[in-house]
Formats: structure tokens, sequence, C-alpha cells
């Protein structure tokens, strides 16, 4: 039987969706922090990593992950290594909710998803301030990791569509 | 008991160790490298630095390639906005000019005769400038810096000072091949020794991690003195990295806690940066 999802195109699009966008914003600012909105900032990529190293692992590689914390290192201006450790403990943490969930839930991924950003983010405070002597603004952490986690629904739900049409294009 | 927890070894286990389908390697291999990566980089090893050298200049090239089109739609945003209030700062900046031709009358005396006092001390201030291109100015809410398109083969150094105009931005903290970083004096870890004009006082600032700065060393008097007047704040020249009299910001007597940078870092396209020498002629 012939397939109803021919364009190739469009599947590899999507396919190619969440590495595309892990690199198009390490090199390019996708977080709206270049809007200055006074005590705003949120990681887009934390919610990326999470997300997909969760649900679709096979579309985000590690690799991937780690070449991007090492560019994302070098554009920022940050000890290199840092962000990558920091990407691949998100992995880490969604590797392991994986193993021990048998039922996903959305609210229990959340709320996961809270205890290792702000494990990572507390991870790499503790290296640039303890280890690097970086001064560190810790107000600016706890904002975006507040923000990084409000916003997580919203991206959830766009996320969960291009997973969705993902899985039905591969299946079909 | 046992059983819970031999069930949260096993999933931690194969969490680190098992591979996905598509997965090259095991996220313990790659956690052991980035581990590795970020020891590697502090050494100052002659091939480590070449690698890293290497890397900067292939991702920074990438980045400001990547970011173009952004950049572009931003800067249309800021031309219509300019087009919408361009008569109110028409009448604006008519009544600064007129302001400034006055000043600039005086300036030029105070000039000459600046320049007659350093004869007169056989002492003289010269000075080296290159033009650059912002090439990345990512908005990190964390550190703030920038990237210029020239480096060491256009004999930057490192501690060179960073100006937008006339007025001070920055100083160059890593230099490769083709480009460079400047970290802002907006970011916590700049620190600047100034001189706070009228009154005269030596004081080093310090960024804030936002569009301000703030004094951190000067003398106790600093409060009762800053009350009196606006304060304009020059580089003191002290520690030998920046020329002296290059102008940072101002404090208003109104908020003495904030030092009001006169560049905007957020809008700079190009940027001088400036090596000087002081020869004495004794």
């Amino acid at each position: 039987m012939s397939s109803l999802n021919k364009n190739t195109f469009l599947n590899l699009m999507f396919s190619y969706f969440p590495i595309g966008m892990l690199f198009l914003s390490v090199f390019n600012d996708f977080d709206f922090n270049y809007l200055k909105i006074d005590y705003f900032s949120f990681n887009f990529l934390h919610i990326l990593i999470f997300f997909w190293t969760l649900k679709n692992p096979d579309h985000l590689g590690y690799i991937s992950i780690f070449i991007a914390g090492i560019i994302n290192d070098v554009i920022v201006g940050l000890p290199i290594g840092i962000s990558s450790f920091c990407y691949l403990l998100i992995c880490t943490a969604t590797a392991y909710i994986r193993n021990i969930t048998l039922s996903p839930n959305f609210i229990n991924d959340w709320f996961s998803f809270l205890f290792a950003i702000l494990l990572i983010n507390s991870i790499q405070v503790l290296i640039l301030d303890l280890i690097f002597s970086i001064k560190i603004d810790y107000l600016e952490y706890l904002i975006n990791t507040s923000f990084t986690f409000l916003f997580y629904p919203l991206f959830f739900i766009l996320f969960n569509y291009i997973n969705e049409k993902i899985i039905f294009r591969l299946n079909d | 008991m046992a059983t819970s927890r031999d069930d949260f070894v096993i999933a931690f286990r194969s969490a680190f160790l098992k591979k996905k389908d598509k997965q090259k390697f095991s996220l313990l291999t790659l956690l052991f490298l980035s581990i590795f990566v970020i020891i590697l980089s502090n050494y100052n090893f002659k091939i480590i630095k070449y690698i890293k050298f290497g890397i900067n200049e292939v991702v920074y090239k990438f980045s400001f390639l990547i970011s173009a089109p952004e950049k572009k739609i931003q800067n249309i945003n800021s031309h219509v906005k300019e087009h919408m209030k361009i008569y109110e700062n028409y009448k604006n900046i008519e009544l600064e000019l007129e302001a400034f031709k006055q000043k600039e009358l005086m300036t030029k005396f105070l000039k000459m005769e600046n320049e007659k006092l350093r004869k007169l001390i056989d002492e003289s201030i010269n000075s080296e400038e290159i033009l650059a291109k912002v090439l990345i100015d990512k908005e990190s809410p964390f550190l703030k810096s920038i990237i210029l398109n020239k480096g060491t083969k256009d004999k930057m150094k490192i501690g060179m000072a960073v100006v937008d105009g006339i007025y001070l931005v920055g100083k160059v903290v890593e230099v490769n091949f083709t480009n460079s970083r400047v970290l802002l004096l907006s970011d916590l870890n700049s620190k600047i020794p100034v001189v706070l004009e009228p009154i005269g006082m030596q004081a080093v600032i310090s960024g804030t991690g936002d569009n301000y700065g703030k004094i951190e060393y000067t003398k106790e008097e600093y409060v009762e003195e800053i009350k009196k007047d606006d304060i304009i704040v020059y580089t003191s020249g002290l520690g030998g990295l920046f020329k002296p009299g290059i102008p940072v910001g101002k404090i208003s007597k109104d908020n003495i806690n904030k030092i009001n940078f006169f560049s905007d870092f957020r809008q700079l396209e190009y940027a001088k940066i400036i090596s000087y020498s002081i020869e004495s002629n004794n």
C-alpha cells in the first residue's frame, strides 16, 4: 500500500527539526533576551533538550548536544565544556525518567524538568564561581530558571505536535 | 527496600550506559569527554591554544552568518522607529548643537593648554587606533561581551581599550587570529580604574550585569562630595592599560549609585581599539 505522506521534503524538515532548532538557537539568539525586558530571560535550549531527549531521543543525538554545548560556550564566552556537561546532565535526567516511567504524565515531566534545571544551573554556578572565579548574578540565574520552568508547557504543546507528526510520518 | 534500591541503581546505570538505536556514544562517555574538555581548556599548552583559536574562528564566522537575517530585521525595526520620531529629534538636536558649539570653543582652548603643559613636563601620549566591526553581540543574560573582527593579525593585544566614538566600551580579553572578544563595562567581572570629575577622586568601577555600572572602591568622603553636582567618569590611566581621560559615563546627583554609560552597548556596530604609550622625553 502506498503512503499518503509522500512529501519527502516535509518529512525531512520534521525529522531534522530538533537538531535544526538546537544549532540555530546556539548560533543565533532564540530566547528573546534581545528584547531587554527587565527581569526576563529564559533558556530555550534547556526546554528543547529536555523535551526531545525525553520523548524522542532518536531525533536529538547526544553527540549533537555535546557539540552544541561547545559552540554555546565559545559564543557566550564561558570556559569550553561547561555547557556540554550541563546539557548532558539534562540528558541523564531524561534517560533516568524514561527508565522509571511506565505511563508518561505531563505534570511529572514538568516538575522533573524543574528539578533538572535547578540541579544543572546550581552545578554551573558552582563551577563558574568556585573553580573559574567568574562573578555570576544569582538572581539572574533564579529568574532564568523560573521563566524556563514556566515556559515549558507552552513549548511542550508545540514540540508535542511536531513529535506526533514525526512519529506519524515514520510509521506511515 | 532492597528491591527499590536495586531498581534505582538499574535505572541509573541504564541511563548512563545504555545507548538508544541511533546514539553512537553513551552518556557516560560524553560526560567524561566534557569534563576532559573543561580541564584541558584551562591549560595553556600551545596545541590546546591553537585548537581553541581554530574552534573560535569557525564558530564566530558561522554565528555571524547565521545571525545576519535576524540582525537585518532588528535594524529595519530600529530604522522605522527612528523615522517616526524624526521631527522631534531634529528640534532637540538643533538645541543641543548650539550648546555643543559653545562648548567646543572651550574644549579647543583646554586642549591647547593641555598640550602646552605636557610639553612643559616633557611628556607626550601617542595612541594608535584600529577600527573593527562587531561580529557577534549575543545578549546573554549572564555574561556581557562582544566579538570584533580584528585579531592578532591586526596587532590586537589582550587588555586594549575599546571605544565607541570617544566613549569607553570595554577591554579586549581574548584574541584569536582574525577576531577577538571584548568584555563590556556592564559585565560583572569588569573592573576599570577611573577618576571622578570635577571632584578629582580616584575610584574603581564595576559592571552590574545591567546597562549601568557602580563604584566599587573609592574614598569614604565620596558620598558627601558626589551629592553636590553631576559627576563625569573618565578613565584614570592607572594600571597602564587605558589611556587617561576616556569618557566612561555619568553619575547623576539624584541617583549616586548608578553610572549611566555614555555608549549604548546594544547598538554597537563598529568600535575602535586604542593602544597608547606615554613617552617621557627626560
